[in-house]
C-alpha cells in the first residue's frame, strides 16, 4: 500500500543534528583556545608568577606593570561580601515560599522572584551608582561611596532571585514522605525543617550558592559601575569601604583603550582566562553536588 | 491445526542489559485470530508484544536473540526497514494516546506520513476508519475538534482507527482497556471480535474473563518463559499444566 | 516551651528574608520606574540624541538593542534547538551526550564579559566583522545558546514518551515523528524559553561592550556591518562619559526605564505563557 522511504533523508537529519549539536562543545572549546592565544603573549612580558602575584595593576606607566593580586582580591571580596547578602536572603525566602507561604502567596511570589531575577545587570549597577552609593557614602561618612561593600551589597540583592529559585527548586524535591515521618514522631514543623528537609535538600542548596557565587564572580556591569574602579591593594578590613577594581571591570573597562595585540591586550586576555577557569570550576563543583543531590533523592535524570 | 501462520516467534531470548527478560520462546500466531497473552505482572507479556512491531528499538541497551517472522520474513534482518514492519503491525497502547490535533488528523496521520495526501482519498479513508472503530457515529460532527475532548473510551478507539488506517495486517494492543471504565471496556472487545475478520490480533490483558471473553488463542507467561500455549477454551478449562490453572483459576496471581 | 520559641523565632527569621528582598527590590523598581517615567515622552522614544545627549530621544538605541536581540535569536535559536533535539531524540550513546552536555552547562557559567573578549578576537578581528550588528548579535547568540538549549530540552523532555510511540507504530520515521508531533507539541514550551531569552540578551552590555556598541551614532545603522547603540550600553556610557553629567543621568534614567520595561514584559509574558501551558497539561510546576 505505501512506497518505500528513502533512508537516506532520514540519515541526512540525523548528522545535521549531531553536527549542530557539537557547535556547544566547539565554541566552549574555540572560547578556551582564543583566550590562550591572546592571553598567553602576555608572558613575554611578564613571569607567570608577577602575573598572578604582582600587587600593582598600573597599566598606564611606563613600562607598565601587570600585576593581578589587586584585582583578583577584590573579585574575592566582592564575591563574598555578595555571598553575606544573598545567601541568607536567596535560600531564606526559598525556605519561606517552601514552607510557610500559602499556596496564593506562594504563586503570586514564585514568578515575581523569576521575573526580578531577568533585571539586566546594567540596571542595579546604575540602580547602585545613583542611588545606593551616595546613600551609603552620607550615613557611613565615607570619601566615596563606590566601594567593594557598595559592589557586595548589590550584587548580593542581584543575586538573590537566581539563589532563591535554585534552592527552592531543590527544596521542593524532598519527597513529602521525609516530612510526614518527621511529624510523625513529634517534631514540629521548624525541627523538621532544620533536621529533616534542609539536611535532604543540602547539596541542591549548596548547588544554588555556588551558581549564585560563579554569577557573582563573573558578574561585570554591575561592580563596573559600583566598586569605584581603584586597582589597590586591600591591606586592611577598612578596604572593604574604599573603592577596588574586581576582574572583570577592569576587563570591560581598559579593553576599549588597548592596542590589538599590545601587552596590554593580551594581559586583559589572561584575566579573562582565569576567570574562565574560575567559573568552570565553580559549575564542575555544582555540577558533581547536585549529580549527588540527585542520587541521594532517587531522582533519575 | 491447519490455520495459517501470520507471526512466528522462533526461540526468542530478549535483554535489558544484563537481565534476561524473556527465555526461548517459541509460539506460532495465526491469521484472524485473536491470541492472548495473559501472566502475573512483570513476567514479559507485554515485552513480547512490542518486540513485534520492534516497539523495544526505542529502549537503549536491549539485546534480541532468536527470530521473529512476519509472513515468512525475519524483521530483525538487518536489511529490514523497520518503519515498513511498522506500517504492517500496528499497535494499540495501554493509555489511549491521541494526539494534541484533531480528531481527523490523528486518524489521518499514518497516511499522511506515509505519503497519502491527497484530501478526498484522506477523508474517504477517515470515515471508513471510524466507522470500522465503531466511533464515526460519536465523532462525525466533530471531526476537527481535539482529539482530547473525547472521553477515555472514545480516545483508545480512535487510537485503533488509527491504526485501522494503514491497513496493517497485524494489530498488538497493550492491554488496551485496563485504563477505562466497564462499559467503555465492552465496547472495545465487541470491536475487537468484529476486527478479528479482517486481522491478526495479540492482545495482552491481565484480565482473564477478558482474555476468555475474546480470544480464540491463549499464551500464559511466567517469568518471562512461555508456559502454555493453546486454545483459549483448553487454557480455561483443561490446561496440562498445573501451573497454568492455578493462575487461570486465580490462585495466585 | 523552647521548641516553640525557636519555631517562631525561625520563622520570623524566615518571613525577614523575604521581605527585605522583597523590599530591596521594590525600592529599585520604584526609583527607575518614578524618576524615569518623567523623562519619558514621544520624542524621547522616538527622535535622535541632540545638542551633546543632552536633548532629543534614544530611539537609535532602543532601534540598535532590537537589532542586536533579533539578530542573536536567529543565530541561536536554529542551533539551539537542533542541538536539543539531538539530545532528546536520538538518544546516542550516553557518553557523547554527556560530554555535550557538561559543555553546555559550563558554557553557561562563562562570565558575559569572557564571551565579549571572544568575540572581539573571533568576530571584530579575526573574521574582520569590526565592531558592529554582525559581531555583537553573533557574540550574544553564542552567550544566550545554553539557556535556549536547556529550554527547548525541558519542553521535549516533557512531551510524553506514549506519542513518540503512538506515531512510530504507524509508520512514521524518527524525522517525521520529530517533525510533525515532537516539536508542534513541545512548542509553546521551547518559546517560553525563547522569550526569557530574548529578556537577557536585551538586557546584556558586557558581551556588546567591544564588538558591537558605541555611545554615540549620527543616525540609524544601514547595514549589519555598522556599529549601533544599544540601550544597556548607552546607560553606561552616559554614566560614564560625556560632559554633562547632570542632564545625562536624566537620560539614564528614562533609558533604563525603557529597559527594564522591556525585559519585565518579555519574562512577564514568557512565565504566563508557561503557566497557561502547565494548567492546560496539567503539569505541575
Amino acid at each position: 500500500m505505501f512506497k518505500p522511504k528513502s533512508r537516506s533523508i532520514e540519515k541526512i537529519y540525523h548528522w545535521v543534528f549531531s553536527l549542530l549539536a557539537f557547535t556547544s562543545l566547539a565554541f566552549l572549546v574555540g572560547i578556551m583556545l582564543i583566550l590562550f592565544k591572546e592571553g598567553l603573549p602576555i608572558f613575554k612580558h611578564v613571569k607567570l608568577f608577577s602575573f598572578v602575584f604582582g600587587q600593582a595593576w598600573y597599566q598606564t606607566f611606563d613600562p607598565p606593570e601587570y600585576g593581578i593580586l589587586p584585582l583578583a582580591l577584590a573579585s574575592i571580596m566582592v564575591t563574598v561580601g555578595a555571598l553575606f547578602v544573598c545567601v541568607p536572603l536567596g535560600v531564606g525566602s526559598a525556605l519561606f515560599l517552601n514552607e510557610l507561604a500559602s499556596y496564593r502567596v506562594r504563586s503570586v511570589l514564585k514568578p515575581l522572584i523569576e521575573i526580578l531575577a531577568g533585571i539586566p545587570s546594567i540596571v542595579y549597577g546604575f540602580f547602585g551608582m545613583v542611588i545606593v552609593a551616595p546613600l551609603l557614602q552620607e550615613t557611613l561618612n565615607l570619601p566615596v561611596g563606590q566601594t567593594a561593600f557598595t559592589g557586595s551589597l548589590i550584587l548580593g540583592i542581584m543575586a538573590t532571585p537566581t539563589v532563591c529559585s535554585i534552592a527552592e527548586d531543590a527544596l521542593g524535591f524532598v519527597p513529602k514522605s521525609f516530612r510526614e515521618a518527621s511529624f510523625a514522631v513529634g517534631a514540629n514543623r521548624w525541627q523538621t525543617l532544620t533536621k529533616v528537609v534542609i539536611p535532604a535538600a543540602g547539596s541542591g542548596i549548596s548547588t544554588a550558592v555556588i551558581l549564585g557565587m560563579s554569577r557573582a564572580v563573573g558578574e561585570t556591569m554591575t561592580v563596573l559601575m559600583v566598586t569605584g574602579g581603584a586597582a589597590v591593594m586591600p591591606n586592611s578590613f577598612s578596604s572593604f569601604f574604599a573603592p577596588v577594581r574586581p576582574m572583570t571591570s577592569t576587563i570591560a573597562a581598559e579593553m576599549g583603550e588597548t592596542v590589538f595585540g599590545s601587552a596590554h591586550y593580551s594581559a586583559l586576555f589572561a584575566i579573562g582566562l582565569i576567570l574562565f577557569f574560575f567559573t568552570l570550576l565553580f559549575n564542575i563543583a555544582a555540577e558533581l553536588i547536585s549529580r549527588r543531590f540527585r542520587v541521594k533523592l532517587g531522582i533519575g535524570r | 491445526m491447519d490455520y495459517k501462520v501470520r507471526v512466528k516467534v522462533n526461540h526468542v531470548n530478549f535483554f535489558y542489559g544484563r537481565v534476561q527478560s524473556l527465555f526461548d520462546i517459541k509460539c506460532d500466531i495465526y491469521d484472524k485470530m485473536v491470541t492472548s497473552i495473559i501472566g502475573p505482572s512483570g513476567c514479559g507479556k507485554s515485552t513480547l508484544l512490542r518486540l513485534i512491531n520492534r516497539m523495544n528499538d526505542l529502549i537503549p541497551h536491549t539485546r534480541i536473540e532468536g527470530q521473529i517472522l512476519l509472513d515468512g520474513k525475519d524483521i530483525y534482518n538487518p536489511k529490514v526497514d523497520v518503519v515498513e514492519v511498522r506500517q504492517k503491525v500496528g499497535m494499540v497502547f495501554q493509555k489511549p494516546n491521541p494526539f494534541p490535533k484533531s480528531i481527523f488528523d490523528n486518524v489521518a496521520y499514518g497516511l499522511v506520513v506515509n505519503g497519502l495526501t491527497n484530501r478526498s482519498y484522506l477523508s474517504g479513508k477517515v470515515e471508513k476508519s471510524l466507522k470500522d472503530a465503531a466511533l464515526w457515529n460519536e465523532v462525525k460532527d466533530r471531526l476537527g475538534k481535539s482529539a482530547l475532548t473525547l472521553s477515555g473510551g472514545q480516545q483508545q478507539r480512535l487510537c485503533i482507527a488509527r491504526t485501522l488506517a494503514i491497513e496493517p495486517e497485524v494489530i498488538l494492543m497493550d492491554e488496551p482497556a485496563s485504563a477505562l471504565d466497564p462499559t467503555a471496556t465492552l465496547k472495545i472487545e465487541e470491536l475487537i471480535q468484529k476486527l478479528k475478520e479482517k486481522y491478526t490480533i495479540v492482545i495482552v490483558t491481565h484480565n482473564m474473563q477478558q482474555a476468555a471473553r475474546i480470544s480464540d488463542y491463549t499464551a500464559f507467561f511466567m517469568l518471562g518463559k512461555l508456559i502454555e500455549y493453546d486454545l483459549t477454551a483448553k487454557i480455561f478449562r483443561n490446561p496440562s499444566k498445573t501451573i497454568t490453572e492455578d493462575y487461570v483459576t486465580g490462585r495466585f496471581g | 516551651m523552647r521548641k516553640k520559641i525557636n519555631q517562631s523565632l525561625g520563622f520570623f527569621f524566615l518571613s525577614l528574608a523575604v521581605t527585605v528582598t522583597i523590599f530591596f527590590l521594590s525600592v529599585l523598581l520604584y526609583f527607575i520606574f518614578s524618576r524615569g517615567f518623567r523623562i519619558i515622552s514621544w520624542e524621547f522614544l522616538t527622535a535622535v540624541p541632540r545638542k551633546a545627549m543632552t536633548q532629543g530621544g534614544v530611539a537609535p538605541a532602543i532601534i540598535g538593542t532590537l537589532y542586536l536581540t533579533l539578530g542573536a535569536i536567529i543565530f541561536s535559536l536554529p542551533i539551539g534547538l537542533a542541538c536539543a533535539i539531538y539530545l532528546c531524540e536520538y538518544t546516542p550513546k550516553s557518553f557523547v551526550v554527556n560530554i555535550v552536555r557538561i559543555s553546555i552547562n559550563n558554557l553557561a557559567g562563562v562570565p558575559s564579559v569572557v564571551f565579549g573578549l571572544f568575540g572581539l578576537a573571533v568576530f571584530v578581528k579575526f573574521l574582520n566583522f569590526g565592531v558592529s550588528i554582525l559581531s555583537g548579535s553573533l557574540t550574544l547568540g553564542i552567550m544566550v545558546l545554553p539557556s535556549i538549549i536547556s529550554a527547548a530540552q525541558e519542553a521535549l523532555l516533557a512531551i510524553p514518551q506514549s506519542y513518540r510511540e503512538a506515531s512510530l507504530a504507524l509508520g512514521a520515521t524518527k524525522w517525521q515523528t520529530i517533525k510533525k508531533i515532537v516539536i508542534p507539541s513541545a512548542l509553546p514550551g521551547i518559546m517560553t524559553g525563547v522569550i526569557l531569552s530574548i529578556g537577557r540578551v536585551a538586557g546584556e552590555t558586557a558581551p556588546i561592550m567591544f564588538t558591537a556598541a558605541t555611545f554615540y551614532k549620527r543616525g540609524y545603522p544601514k547595514s549589519i556591518f555598522d556599529e549601533v547603540m544599544a540601550l544597556p550600553y548607552h546607560i553606561y556610557a552616559l554614566m560614564t562619559e560625556g560632559v554633562h553629567p547632570a542632564q545625562q543621568k536624566d537620560i539614564a534614567y528614562g533609558c533604563a526605564f525603557i529597559l527594564l520595561i522591556i525585559v519585565l514584559v518579555i519574562s512577564a509574558v514568557a512565565v504566563i505563557i508557561r503557566g497557561v501551558q502547565r494548567s492546560k497539561y496539567g503539569l505541575q510546576s
